[in-house]
């Protein structure tokens, strides 16, 4: 069954290389952490740019890109197409900074840059030290990067998709072709048959598992923390849970085209609501509590705890439970739907 | 070796439909058995309740001294069965699935270069199964299920959907079957297949047996006349009356055909008249028996 498996390179690629396709596309997007510069056109002689107060300049350098122009009617209409963040000039004493409205992110930054530049040098102007100073510190390692929470998130999800679909087709094209009714003529137990096939999607779970976290170490230096070799008995349960998904999806279609379609319905949805494309930080209070009761969600979440968030093994103990209890009721129900023929 | 097949009195009711309809018969140990009928005559339905993978309605199987309906691994491991449609892993070759029946029934590794051979499958070892034409399927499904030595074979329409060529080439796989004395159960919808291979045949029509006997004893029961055919131009519509006497002669473009129940007669005095070159003798057909019984035409 195993070597079918790797012999059809469709299900192959759906189970592999599409979701890894995610994680190169998001670990290449997202590997610049730091907001990019803001461009800023400078008309004429602008002091506090020209000539910075010391305590600013390096802050200047990081946050923003300065050209210089005399044609101010031709900057702002840059800036209206977006082709530059803001104009910035000075009459007397006073800065204008022209932006767009278009990028408010962008227009927000350049206008903190400069009121900070500006208080820098008005301080300075007073020839005080400043009295206050602001230190920066991120509470995660200094590695954390993107790709250290997309790669727990989109494994979670191959790894779902593999075991539903690989259970869910198996299920109706062994019902269809009588597979399932030759070997109930067998004389093995059908126990035998069903662990056969969950040792399978576990070892395509480990394959993905590891191909996973090769790709991301190597190409997008993907650091593991702490406990992450519980990631394995968490990949057991939740290839189990989905299994369960799949089976029951199996049971009730009767083509295989149903069988996809029904296992989509599921995973797609559920991937989304549990985080594995983006964070659900900012989602709001109903779609959290969905995401609660989606066993794909608790797989992530163990995932991230005990693969980047540097947590122990204990972690991964209640999403492992949740999972084994999801499985569970999945597969009673789908054992009351199963048939061994058409 | 061979078993004994009992099947008493079964019923297979879907709602109103009655599949199978009061079917009893035995087969005896080492007999090749046939169930002949056109499509939906309840012939799969009651080798499935024979197989145990259907519980009769009404009714009692045994196979030896087994129930086959409980499943028994010993009953099981003794039985071999050919499903209708070519069950296979997915993309397995030929010899991997071969190994992998052969693991579910826990026999040595040797046994499948034996049975490759036995079925002739041998340079196709190592193709897929989703790559073999039609008629290598069929004998590979055959090899399975002969893979642990059963000594009671259930074969479900093996030759449907074959080509005539490849029929004929199954067939010659199918006689070897129950040289070692095993029972085999065929179903077929195929007249020619059933006189060619079976002990005995059971006609099988809207879920009963019509009649159970010697495919021979069945044409000769039906008494009917055989037709001897003659090539055009070896003899004239009038001395084909002569030898004919009172028995009808047809004169059709292509051939001149005599239709008699004393063939010893006719063709006795075609020979004194140097007759017989190109000459054909027809005797019934199963294809008759069945118009016999059921008043209508064989379709398969």
């Amino acid at each position: 069954m195993l070597k079918g498996f790797f012999r059809d390179k469709m299900a192959f690629f759906f189970a592999v290389i599409f979701p890894l396709m995610f994680l190169v596309l998001f670990g290449g997007i997202f590997t610049d952490d730091g907001a990019s510069k803001a461009d800023i056109i400078q008309i004429g002689p602008v002091s506090v740019l020209d000539d910075p107060p010391a305590a600013t300049k390096a802050y200047i350098g990081e946050s923003l890109d300065v050209t210089k122009s005399s044609d101010e009617e031709d900057a702002i209409d840059q800036v209206r197409k977006g082709d530059a963040d803001a104009v910035i000039s000075q009459k007397g004493d006073e800065l204008v900074v022209r932006f767009s409205r278009a990028d408010q992110v962008k227009a927000a930054t350049v206008q903190g840059t400069v009121q900070a530049i500006v208080q820098a040098a008005n301080i300075e102007s007073t020839g005080q030290a400043p009295r206050y100073s602001v230190t920066t510190d991120q509470v995660e390692d200094d590695s954390l990067e993107a790709i250290q929470y997309y790669t727990p998130g989109l494994m979670g999800w191959a790894i779902a998709s593999g075991a539903t679909f690989g259970a869910a087709t198996n299920l109706v094209v062994w019902r269809r072709n009588g597979l399932l009714r030759r070997l109930r003529l067998a004389p093995i137990p059908t126990r035998s048959v069903v662990l056969a096939r969950v040792a399978v999607s576990m070892a395509i779970a480990l394959v993905q598992a590891a191909i996973f976290l090769g790709v991301g170490i190597a190409l997008f230096g993907l650091k593991l923390t702490g406990s992450w070799p519980m990631i394995i008995p968490l990949l057991v349960c939740g290839t189990l849970a989905f299994m369960a998904i799949g089976l029951l999806a199996g049971a009730v279609a009767k083509s295989e085209e149903a069988a996809v379609g029904i296992a989509n319905f599921a995973v797609l949805p559920m991937a989304f609501l549990s985080g594995s494309f983006f964070p659900l930080d900012g989602a709001p209070g109903y779609v959290t509590a969905i995401s609660k009761v989606l066993p794909l969600k608790h797989l992530n979440d163990g995932m991230l705890d005990t693969m980047v968030r540097g947590e122990g093994p204990s972690a991964a103990l209640v999403p492992m439970g949740i999972l084994l209890a999801f499985a569970i009721v999945i597969t009673a129900i789908a054992s009351r739907l199963f048939r061994w023929d058409d | 070796m061979g078993v004994e097949i009992r099947a008493e009195g079964l019923v297979m009711t879907y709602g109103d439909l009655r599949a199978v309809d009061g079917v009893t018969f035995t087969v005896a140990p080492g007999e090749f058995f046939g169930l002949l009928g056109p499509n939906g005559a309840g012939k799969t339905t009651t080798l499935e309740m024979i197989e145990g993978l259907r519980k009769p309605t009404a009714g009692t199987v045994r196979i030896g001294d087994h129930e086959p309906s409980r499943r028994e691994p010993a009953l099981l491991r003794r039985m071999g069965v050919q499903l209708q449609s070519s069950s296979f892993f997915e993309r397995l070759t030929a010899r991997e699935q071969l190994d992998t029946f052969g693991a579910l029934y826990g026999v040595a590794a040797g046994r499948t270069d034996e049975m490759l051979e036995q079925v002739g499958l041998v340079d196709k070892a190592a193709v897929r199964t989703e790559d073999l034409s039609g008629g290598q399927k069929q004998r590979l499904s055959i090899a399975c299920a002969l893979i642990h030595d059963p000594e009671v074979v259930f074969l479900d329409e093996p030759t449907a959907a074959l080509d005539p060529q490849a029929r004929r080439n199954l067939w010659d796989v199918l006689r070897t079957i129950n040289h070692s004395g095993r029972t085999v159960v065929l179903t077929t919808h195929y007249m020619d297949e059933a006189e060619a291979l079976c002990d005995r045949v059971a006609i099988m029509d809207s879920g009963r047996i019509l009649e159970l006997d010697t495919p021979a004893a069945l044409v000769r029961g039906l008494d009917a006349p055989v037709r001897i055919s003659l090539a055009p131009g070896t003899l004239s519509v009038q001395d084909a009356r002569a030898v004919a006497g009172d028995d009808p002669v047809d004169d059709a473009e292509s051939s001149l055909t005599i239709t008699t129940r004393d063939p010893s007669r006719v063709l006795t005095a075609l020979a004194q008249r140097d007759a017989l070159d190109g000459l054909s003798v027809k005797g019934a057909s199963l294809e008759d028996v069945f118009l016999e019984l059921t008043g209508r035409e064989y379709r398969a």
